[in-house]
């Protein structure tokens, strides 16, 4: 089963959103810092993602990620 | 039992509320001694609890059908908590049975084999490590993923008054309860703002099958001058589960007639 970037787009900012940010402000270009994402939401989303596409984050991985574009892309990537 | 009574309990044990939300919990080494008061404790509390044991099936049985007089529901969960596969498979077995996530995890399985440090041997340093403290770990961080999306969640780990205090003869189960108190703290300040409280009971000399074999010497040093009961201790241990609780975190409760003190 292949996805498309929208549908982990959404799935993500949604998630992200779940962890207190405004979901407008939750854009491809906003870093995890500006949203005052931490360690342990990273956490999180990294288990969301395992459990609806089977991508496989580790702790290395999350942190190359600066913004959620960085995130979105990784994803797909892994999921293609 | 009254019959309504009976109702009302059972229809809260699909899964009790922790922040309104439903959830069952998880007892490991709940076949007998304080696990099995806890595992009952809980089930009065109407919460649906998973039983776990490693060897005592007949026993585990008998707590489970216990639960079951009181009109509450539990399932008997084999599984050596040393395995690292065991977390998963265990965590699976109760959000099919229940269907509900754990919300509620109290690790309990504990063992001991004691000796003076100059001549312990690798075995029993290792063995006591691994059950009282890297089992413990791993439960909770299987635990923990359901807890935080859930936003809610109790982890109760059993620790010891030796964590606290040195006993000479035990530093293998010293060093493991110490260290089960820091990951205590350290994982609680960790969740806590996923509304997920991690705490620690400390009993003292508790009568069970793992204190029949002590002398009268440790009795003489306990304020209370007696041994407590594994329903002492589960009686602690429910509170720190309950929603009344959600303020209490990182803490150490000890239960052991002011030895610590
Ligand atoms: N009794 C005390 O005075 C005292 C004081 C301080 C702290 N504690 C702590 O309280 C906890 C319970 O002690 P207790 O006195 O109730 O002990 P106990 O009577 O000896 O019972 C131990 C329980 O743990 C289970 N268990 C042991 N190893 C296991 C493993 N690898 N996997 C799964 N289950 C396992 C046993 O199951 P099976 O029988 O099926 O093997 C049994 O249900 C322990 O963590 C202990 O360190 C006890």
């Amino acid at each position: 089963m292949s996805v498309t970037t929208e549908q982990v787009e959404s799935r993500v900012v949604e998630t992200l959103a779940s962890f207190g940010p405004d979901a407008s402000q939750i854009t491809r270009s906003a870093t995890f810092e500006e949203l005052d994402i931490d360690s342990l939401d990273l956490v999180e989303l990294a288990q969301v993602v395992e459990e609806d596409y089977g991508v496989v984050l580790k702790g290395e991985d999350m942190k190359e990620l600066k913004t959620v574009g960085d995130a979105i892309d990784m994803i797909v990537e892994r999921a293609g | 039992m009254p019959e309504t009574e009976t109702e009302t309990v059972s229809a809260r044990a699909g899964g009790a509320r922790a922040r309104g939300r439903t959830g069952c919990a998880l007892v490991t080494g709940a076949s007998r001694g304080i696990g099995a008061a806890v595992a009952r404790a809980l089930a009065r509390d109407g919460w649906a609890v998973g039983v776990n044991y490693r060897s005592g099936a007949d026993a585990a049985a008998g707590v489970v059908s216990a639960i079951e007089d009181e009109g509450g529901r539990a399932l008997a969960v084999a599984g050596d908590v040393v395995d690292p596969a065991t977390p998963d498979r265990l965590f699976a077995t109760l959000e099919a049975e229940f269907e509900h996530p754990v919300l509620a995890l109290v690790n309990n399985a504990g063992v001991s084999d004691d000796d003076l440090t100059p001549s312990m041997s690798d075995a029993a340093w290792d063995a006591v490590i691994d059950t009282d403290l890297s089992a413990a770990f791993r439960m909770m961080r299987r635990a923990l993923r359901p807890m935080m999306r859930a936003r809610c969640g109790r982890i109760v780990n059993v620790a010891s008054v030796v964590g606290l205090r040195a006993n000479p003869g035990q530093p293998n189960y010293a060093a493991a309860k110490a260290g089960l108190i820091a990951l205590t703290k350290n994982t609680a300040v960790e969740v806590a703002r996923r509304g997920v409280t991690v705490n620690a009971v400390a009993p003292g000399l508790i009568e069970t099958d793992m204190t029949a074999q002590l002398d009268g010497d440790l009795l003489a040093r306990v304020p209370a001058r007696r041994a407590g009961t594994p329903e002492e201790v589960a009686a602690c241990v429910r509170f720190l589960v309950s929603e009344e609780a959600g303020y209490v975190t990182g803490s150490v409760l000890s239960v052991d007639g002011g030895l610590a003190a």
